[in-house]
């Protein structure tokens, strides 16, 4: 077991409605806050298992696992930009996506 | 077989002058429908994975993006009847969010509709004749025109029966599906390049052969994306007759002998580039003469059966000048500027084409609320035979508007926000999605261009500066087309944030060349600033009312280059 | 291996020779190209011979072989790679009347574009098969009534129908 550089999270997106989706214990879900945290090698190996047999399964396609930081209240929150823009939705329609019914919106920097 | 729909012709502006489907093609695209929901219900009960799908969802327009599918619908040569705009924009309300964008290659994509309801949205679309197939995937993408096509004043012969003869050609083509790679073909019939057919894989130029015969000059090996290029002649003059014959010879010989090896180098343009211009033109030719060319017997029949669609609508005979628009120019100046700045001219007397600007000062490029798409289906019937066009500068054209309803079609799309008297000029910006959307993205554009528009949002100045385009892209695949903007744009990823690289001279016309970079890349809050430093050099430096481009092809690039080191404030980053 | 034909799963009596295995001498047998030039001298005359080819096959070195052999398989090593599609072509075009069989992971959407392009087989492997039965590759097949190509497969085109509707 060793440690990641930084946590990590599973992102896919839902087959049927092509969402954003974050593997959390209960299975997938599109709220990133609610997200399983990977902190070492063996737990984003299990992660990634539980992705792939749901490609398998026909429920997500496009699994991948992607670097998180921790907030304050302990919740995961994407490093990169890109994925930044997933948990919200696009930044020029701050009425659509998950920022929608999120309330979450600010900057993606 | 008339052009005209009967159910139509009696509304006095509403006959069409585009092809209809006959029987033959309403059961193929329907059919088409029918094997693509099938083909979902195979996914969706595992019949098929994810690989094995994700071809033939691509080729019947589907995507899967950032935050959604995302479904891209053919507007075959850019042309679009009232009645089908309303049915976009009751699909927009009824499977997406109200509203829909417009592309650089004559689509209209929708950015949330769910899997299992695209069989629906098609089905909704076959209904009005138009479909999304093959608006993706490595096949033969649907056949782009000049938007200005039947009425250009510069024009020697409509492109789009060409075009509609191609897109039936190329629909489902049984050894072509499964390309390296897309392949993109356009088709121009005028003097002036609407059609930026220098960078397709294919671009036909129409013209007349030796004994005036009808037939075209073939430019081959043009595109964008990582490694650009200028498409290279490969035919002076092709005769009709034997256009797919031609073209089936081309296809054949990139199948077998273009790259698969690597993506970035699987299109026409590289198999051209290494295998050399002489090498690959004979190549082709010696596959032209070794094909059996029975079957093309009867092409000449075919066209002159597709080509009886394309008739004029009833135009009235009317002066050349028309005194009520130029009274009401007097009046209105915002209606002046309009008219001055989005009217082109038509080729029959007292006729106008006029371009709806689909780019409001700090909107998103080439979007439309179903409201909008409406209104633009209204205006077209009460003063453009219902019949409006889509160009590859993501605007609507309404091609035949009588000079005297000017003010009137104005006083229509001003109220619905389409009025913007933009065309050409500064503020008409090309963006591709970026990474709003789109999944493949390294940065994004939309805001880029929202920043630039916002920038340069004074009219009087927009027009002092003149015709100047400004396109971006989100990434290295370039689909909005930044190597041939005067100015140009590209968003890339640098050490985690995004990073903006511009370039300067490209052209997409006849006289194509690629945009030259001007430096390693700015951040997105620094590029509407290195703009500006650009334009300001650029007023400061031309000759009368020299144009951007001709403007950086006197001076030179390194000119511009040093000019914005050195006024630049952030000239450390360029 | 599953082969299919016309939409329907059909018995194979043909049979892959195995690189390292010695030429039998009796049963269908399908050589690689590399052991075409061995198999056709030391065959029989009336014993049945096919060869499969890479999808970059040279239809003018298989040629001199056709009055030889009663089938051509073209290896699709993916799918989506459509070389095997024109390579169909060329060797029909060249005059090649046996059995033409597609090999490898074609999928049963493509079942239009293998037929039209000449092929008369579909040889896929086993897992696929499981997945996409005959129901699915026969109703792929069925799933236009006409296409518009004129001079692939033996159907008349659209554009040929139109025709004769029309005059
Ligand atoms: S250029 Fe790149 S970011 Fe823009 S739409 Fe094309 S693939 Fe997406």
């Amino acid at each position: 077991m060793a440690l990641l550089k930084n946590p990590k999270i599973l992102v896919a997106s839902d087959l049927r409605l092509g969402e954003a989706l974050f593997l959390g214990p209960e299975g997938w879900t599109p709220d990133c806050l609610a997200a399983t945290v990977a902190h070492d090698d063996v737990e984003a190996a299990a992660l990634e298992a539980r992705g792939k047999s749901d490609v398998a399964a026909n429920r997500v396609v496009d699994v991948y696992l992607t670097e998180v930081e921790i907030g304050p209240d302990g919740s995961p929150v994407p490093l990169h930009y890109r994925e930044k823009m997933r948990i919200r939705g696009p930044s020029v329609r701050p009425d659509l996506g998950k920022q929608a019914w999120l309330g979450q919106s600010g900057d993606v920097k | 077989m008339t052009a005209h729909d009967p159910n139509q012709a009696r509304r006095p502006n509403s006959p069409t002058t585009t092809y209809l489907y006959d029987n033959y093609d309403a059961a193929f695209v329907r059919e088409r429908v029918s094997e693509f929901r099938e083909q979902v219900r195979r996914r969706l009960a595992g019949a098929t994975t994810e690989d094995e799908f994700r071809p033939f969802r691509l080729m019947n327009g589907l995507y899967l993006q950032l935050h959604a599918y995302m479904l891209r619908v053919a507007i075959p040569y850019g042309v679009l009847t009232a009645r089908q705009m309303r049915r976009l924009a009751e699909i927009a309300d009824k499977w997406d969010k109200g509203y829909g964008h417009f592309t650089t290659r004559q689509n209209l994509q929708f950015n949330w509709p769910k899997l299992a309801d695209v069989p629906d949205i098609l089905e909704a679309l076959a209904d009005v004749e138009m479909h999304a197939i093959q608006t993706s995937g490595n096949c033969i993408r649907n056949v782009t025109a000049d938007h200005f096509a039947g009425v250009a004043a510069d024009e020697h012969e409509d492109p789009r029966p060409t075009a509609e003869f191609l897109r039936q050609w190329s629909s489902l083509h049984p050894e072509f599906s499964f390309l390296p790679r897309k392949f993109k073909i356009a088709v121009s019939g005028a003097d002036e390049d609407r059609a930026a057919i220098k960078v397709h894989d294919i671009g036909l130029r129409i013209v007349r052969g030796p004994d005036s015969e009808p037939g075209y000059q073939v430019v081959a090996g043009g595109g964008l994306g990582r490694s650009p290029f200028v498409g290279k002649l490969v035919r002076e003059f092709l005769p009709r007759e034997d256009l797919l014959a031609y073209l089936e010879a081309i296809l054949r010989v990139y199948n077998r002998f273009g790259r698969r090896d690597n993506k970035y180098k699987a299109r026409i343009k590289i198999l051209v580039h290494e295998t050399g211009l002489d090498q690959i033109k004979a190549e082709i030719e010696s596959e032209f003469a070794a094909m059996d060319r029975s079957p093309f017997a009867h092409d000449a029949e075919e066209f002159a059966r597709i080509a009886s669609y394309f008739a004029p609508p009833p135009y009235e005979t009317l002066p050349a000048h028309s005194a009520t628009l130029e009274a009401a120019k007097k009046e209105n100046r915002a209606f002046a500027a309009f008219a001055e700045v989005n009217i082109s001219p038509h080729k029959v007397d007292g006729y106008a084409i006029v371009t709806v600007s689909l780019k409001p000062i700090g909107g998103i490029p080439g979007d439309a609320t179903s409201a909008q798409m409406r209104a633009l289906a209204e205006a077209s019937e009460k003063f453009g035979f219902g019949e409006l066009r889509v160009s590859h500068e993501q605007n609507i054209i309404l091609p035949h508007v009588k000079k005297d309803d000017l003010h009137a079609l104005w006083k229509m799309l001003e109220p619905a926000g389409l009025a913007t008297a933009n065309a050409g000029l500064l503020t008409d910006i090309i963006s591709c999605p970026g990474l709003d959307y789109c999944s493949l993205a390294t940065a994004r554009s939309i805001p880029i261009a929202q920043a630039i528009s916002r920038r340069f949002q004074d009219p009087e100045r927009q027009r002092l500066i003149g015709k100047l385009g400004i396109k971006i892209s989100g990434c290295i695949n370039a689909c909005g087309h930044h190597h041939v903007g005067a100015i140009g744009i590209l968003g890339l990823e640098k050490k985690g944030r995004e990073s903006y690289q511009i370039t300067l001279g490209g052209d997409p016309s006849l006289s194509a060349s690629i945009g030259e970079l001007l430096g390693p890349g700015v951040s997105a809050d620094q590029v509407a600033d290195v703009i500006e430093h650009i334009v300001d050099f650029y007023l400061s430096e031309r000759r009368g009312d020299e144009r951007f481009i001709d403007t950086w092809r006197r001076l030179g690039h390194a000119r511009f280059k040093d000019a914005v080191r050195r006024e630049g404030e952030y000239g450390a980053d360029i | 291996m599953a082969l299919i034909s016309e939409g329907r799963f059909i018995e194979d009596e043909w049979r892959h020779l195995a690189e390292e295995e010695d030429l039998p001498k009796s049963g269908k047998l399908i050589v690689s190209q590399k052991r075409l030039g061995e198999a056709v001298a030391s065959r029989p005359l009336d014993r049945a011979l096919g060869v499969i080819v890479a999808n970059t096959a040279n239809p003018a070195e298989l040629a001199p072989y056709f009055a030889r052999l009663s089938l051509i398989a073209v290896a699709f090593p993916a799918f989506a790679d459509g070389r095997g599609f024109s390579l169909a072509r060329l060797l029909r075009r060249a005059g090649f009347g046996g059995e033409l069989r597609a090999s490898g992971r074609i999928v049963a959407d493509q079942a239009i574009h293998a037929r039209q392009c000449g092929f008369d087989t579909i040889e896929i492997p086993h897992d696929l098969a499981m997945r996409q039965n005959e129901a699915q590759w026969a109703k792929a097949l069925a799933a236009y009534s006409g296409t518009y190509q004129e001079g692939y497969g033996t159907r008349g085109s659209i554009l040929e129908r139109r025709r004769k509707a029309g005059s």
